[in-house]
């Protein structure tokens, strides 16, 4: 009696420090679930508040008098060498005529992007009747306007901390007050390919890039990864060969992708000679980088479908290749695709081995076809991260919300694929 | 003619195999209503053919476009002058180049001579035939032994077992290549980082404390010999793992354990894809993060409390790799936990210990092994990521244990020393297949351990 009533004593004593205890570790669960979702939240917040405004781009309206006797002095338009940045500048000049001194005129050329030239020649080269007229045209400005009109650039700052001088602000301020300085939707980002100007510099090539890669990737690794998957789930017998296989694939799975770029370097590229930088490269190493995701994801879709409907077709006379061919394939693809799916979206995504292939190059044409030296969207922001610019580091971002947007679409895709194919035996 | 081209008549010329084959056999048996009289269904007659049309074609012309480089080079290398073919073998690969960049239309640096401008014209006359004789020589393989297919159909012929022999040669072709892709990473890295440790010896190398691969270009210039040791190289990498563990790890655990144990469904439904989401950031993402919101956090949070802090520190790389491997920790505790016997966690409960005391008293001493084998797989990963160190750890090889300094890890040497122009024969090059080399090994050993870990452990339970 005595004892048992010790022991409840002693049980209820405890009781209460057991309950915080209890709380605490239940407290400390919930704070470690919310450190995670908590970064995910801060990652978007700041990616969408420094990238949003790449997605907008300050221009300035200039009269743009299209002087036959700059552009053509001997008669002759030449559009190679045509002086197109000088009839900028004229326009320049003539707007702020006050603007004196060569020190003070270099500035002022400087608030309006190189990239103004080029879609001078581009206007022209389309329309050759224009020379000699006057044009009204909205130019993009030079990137430290833009980041000056974005607010990125502190104007209470003082003059040698900053990168316009004052005159400089004076001038935009001129353009605005004149209502002839906005911002625009940003096309270049989408129709340019990489440049040293950040108003001029885009995406187009990297995403091209990206998009000839994973067409490579898709092409070889789906039919191969569901080949070697039917092979060791419907064929293989159980002996080391097979063991060998399937422990050779998981650790594939495993290994850093980097080194998958070693092996492109010193295969591919060293033995093979294939061309450096090209998306056919890189194709090749991120099918190999891919391959064993595709595998582990297709044979979970062929053990998925139910023996009964193998031994049914076997029942009925089917050889084993057409059990496979005919029934458990139609079966398991939509579990193939979506594996398919998320291991392209891994491959998109990857970067390290493609820096090994020669991929990091500056490129600033868009590639045309497989062989032509590429970039890719990831690399293309490793890039532009290290650019010290400060529209750069926007542009980032802007890159950064484009790629994942991507990723989203296809996670999303595969989402739906598997909710509305999959079916339950 | 362009090998597209090629491709695509070959596989017209199947096609029409098919169905040339598959006409044959009906018309051997006179016609559709006696198909019973054939061994195999009308189709595997077709395949039959159409298999024999395109796989040996296709087979030389692989073979084809695989020597055609080499034996084009021979050729063009064996045509020229006595005074070049006796260069040393830098300066002719230099004159090989040359030549080929010119045939192909590019500028060349090299003023153009008239035996440049002549070995251009071969190669791209050589180029031209080549094409033009595989061409030939491919149509016609096809066509021969497509008829000579066509010409063995027989009723009896076993065309499905023969059609089926190819196709499951195929699936053991297919899967084979994860096999042959692992040769492959082992013998490149291996191969470079066996001619690296002729140059360097691998005591230095495993050993010594002194990292920094600047080799001469020229070699009376002074003072950068270069030297190999990777042990600084080494603890860099085990620093940023350290400190990504130290976050991943214990998060990675509780969020498992909530969302097994204590969460609602709803809450678990919104947190667990939320997580997936940071599993499928790529990592030039975390990197761009680390770089430029977390490491200026890391310099003023660490300089207002009295460090001084590198402004690639350890810390910030660290931080973020271990929010990024959260996810693989997190679900494969989830496993591990999930294996465990309900019939453990209701007889602790049973014995009145409250659900924290089933947890860490019953449930994870079982879960155990899981967990660590996991969590070798975690430490593989973070020893193996790369952007986020390129991108936020520094360059400099310190030997140190400070999170708080910068450190270079075995990954961002690699990349540093093989972006960019590289010759293949300087250490400086083959220094980076040796890190690889190591690299992998080390994965390897942790991969192995730890999935045949995991993998042991669930059966156990089952």
């Amino acid at each position: 009696m005595s004892t048992d009533r010790t022991t409840r004593r002693k049980v209820e004593a405890g009781l209460p420090r057991r309950r915080r205890k209890e709380a605490r570790f239940k407290v400390l669960g919930m704070l470690a679930t919310a450190v995670g979702i908590l970064f995910l939240g801060v990652f978007f917040a700041s990616l969408i508040g420094k990238g949003a405004s790449a997605f907008k781009q300050t221009y300035l309206q200039l009269e743009i008098e299209l002087s036959e006797t700059v552009l053509a002095p001997d008669g002759e338009l030449d559009l190679a060498f045509a002086d197109f940045e000088g009839l900028v500048r004229a326009s320049l000049r003539r707007e702020l005529p006050d603007v004196t001194g060569r020190q003070d005129r270099r500035e002022l050329y400087r608030i309006v992007s190189i990239g103004a030239g080029y879609q001078l020649r581009d206007l022209v080269a389309g329309n050759p009747e224009l020379l000699g007229t006057t044009q009204s045209l909205w130019v993009p400005a030079s990137s430290n306007i833009d980041m000056l009109i974005k607010g990125n650039i502190d104007a209470s700052l003082a003059e040698a901390l900053r990168p316009v001088s004052d005159k400089q602000i004076a001038w935009v301020e001129f353009f605005r007050e004149a209502g002839r300085l906005e911002t625009r939707f940003n096309s270049a980002l989408f129709s340019n390919g990489d440049s040293r100007e950040p108003e001029l510099a885009g995406i187009k090539g990297a995403v091209m890039g990206s998009l000839y890669m994973l067409m490579v990737t898709m092409v070889l690794s789906f039919p191969i990864g569901v080949a070697a998957a039917i092979y060791l789930e419907e064929f293989a017998p159980r002996n080391r060969w097979s063991d060998l296989i399937e422990v050779n694939i998981n650790n594939l799975a495993a290994v850093p992708s980097i080194v998958f770029g070693l092996l492109g370097l010193a295969v591919f590229i060293n033995w093979a000679a294939l061309p450096r930088s090209a998306p056919l490269v890189g194709g090749l190493v991120l099918t190999l980088l891919t391959l064993p995701v595709i595998i582990i994801a297709s044979r979970a879709a062929i053990k998925a479908v139910p023996p009964s409907i193998r031994e049914a077709a076997l029942g009925l006379g089917a050889s084993q290749t057409q059990v496979v061919f005919h029934h458990v394939l139609p079966l398991a693809m939509p579990g193939m695709l979506t594996g398919a799916i998320i291991g392209m979206s891994r491959a998109l995504g990857e970067s390290a081995p493609l820096l090994m292939i020669g991929m990091v190059a500056f490129i600033v044409d868009v590639p045309g076809s497989l062989t032509d030296p590429a970039t890719a969207l990831p690399v293309q922001i490793f890039l532009w991260a290290d650019s010290p610019e400060r529209a750069f580091a926007e542009r980032t971002s802007a890159a950064i919300i484009v790629l994942l947007g991507f990723l989203l679409v296809m996670n999303l895709t595969a989402v739906i694929l598997r909710k509305r194919m999959e079916r339950k035996w | 003619m362009q090998a597209t081209t090629l491709i695509l008549l070959l596989g017209l010329m199947a096609v029409t195999a098919f169905y040339l084959g598959r006409g044959r056999s009906l018309s051997l048996v006179g016609g559709h209503g006696h198909g019973l009289a054939l061994h195999s269904l009308p189709g595997y007659y077709g395949y039959y053919v159409a298999i024999w049309v395109a796989l040996p074609a296709l087979g030389l012309f692989l073979l084809w476009v695989l020597l055609e480089p080499r034996i084009v080079v021979a050729l063009v290398v064996n045509g020229l002058p006595e005074a070049y073919q006796s260069l040393p073998a830098g300066e002719l690969n230099l004159l090989v180049n040359n030549i080929q960049n010119f045939a192909a239309g590019d500028v060349i640096s090299v003023e153009v001579d008239r035996v440049l401008q002549d070995a251009a014209a071969q190669f791209n006359d050589y180029l031209a035939n080549s094409r033009q004789i595989l061409a030939v020589l491919a149509l016609g393989l096809a066509g021969l032994a497509g008829s000579l297919a066509w010409r063995r159909i027989h009723p009896d012929l076993r065309a499905r077992n023969r059609v089926e022999r190819v196709i499951r040669w195929f699936l053991i072709a297919a899967s084979s290549i994860a096999i042959f892709s692992t040769i492959g990473i082992v013998l490149s890295v291996l191969f470079e980082a066996i001619r690296f440790f002729q140059k360097v010896p691998v005591t230095e190398f495993m050993f010594g404390l002194n990292w920094s691969p600047q080799t001469a270009i020229r070699a009376d210039q002074v003072g950068s010999s270069g030297s190999f040791g990777a042990v600084p190289l080494f603890a860099g990498t085990l620093l940023i793992t350290a400190i990504a563990m130290v976050v991943a790890v214990p998060v990675g655990l509780m969020t498992a354990i909530y969302l097994a144990e204590y969460s609602s469904t709803r809450v678990r439904g919104i947190a667990k894809p939320l997580l997936e989401i940071l599993a499928g950031i790529p990592t030039v993402v975390y990197g761009f993060f680390a770089a430029l919101t977390v490491a200026p956090w890391v310099r003023r949070a660490g300089e207002a409390a009295g460090f001084e802090v590198a402004s690639e520190s350890a810390l910030a790389a660290g931080l973020v790799m271990g929010i990024m491997i959260i996810p693989l920790v997190s679900s494969l505790s989830d496993d591990a936990i999930n294996a465990v016997p309900s019939a453990m966690r209701d007889g602790a409960l049973g014995l009145g210990s409250t659900r924290s005391e089933t947890m860490t008293k019953v449930i994870l001493p079982a879960a155990l092994p899981g967990i660590v084998g996991g969590i070798l797989l975690a430490v593989s990963r973070a020893i193996g990521e790369t952007m986020i160190v390129v991108m936020a750890a520094g360059l400099a090889a310190n030997l140190t244990a400070n999170p708080f300094a910068a450190v270079t890890t075995v990954t961002v040497q690699i990349v540093t020393l093989l972006v960019g122009d590289q010759e293949f024969d300087s250490a400086k090059t083959l220094a980076a297949f040796a890190l690889g080399l190591m690299l992998f090994v080390v994965t390897l050993f942790l991969n192995i351990i730890g999935l045949s870990v995991v993998r042991k452990y669930r059966e156990q339970y089952d």
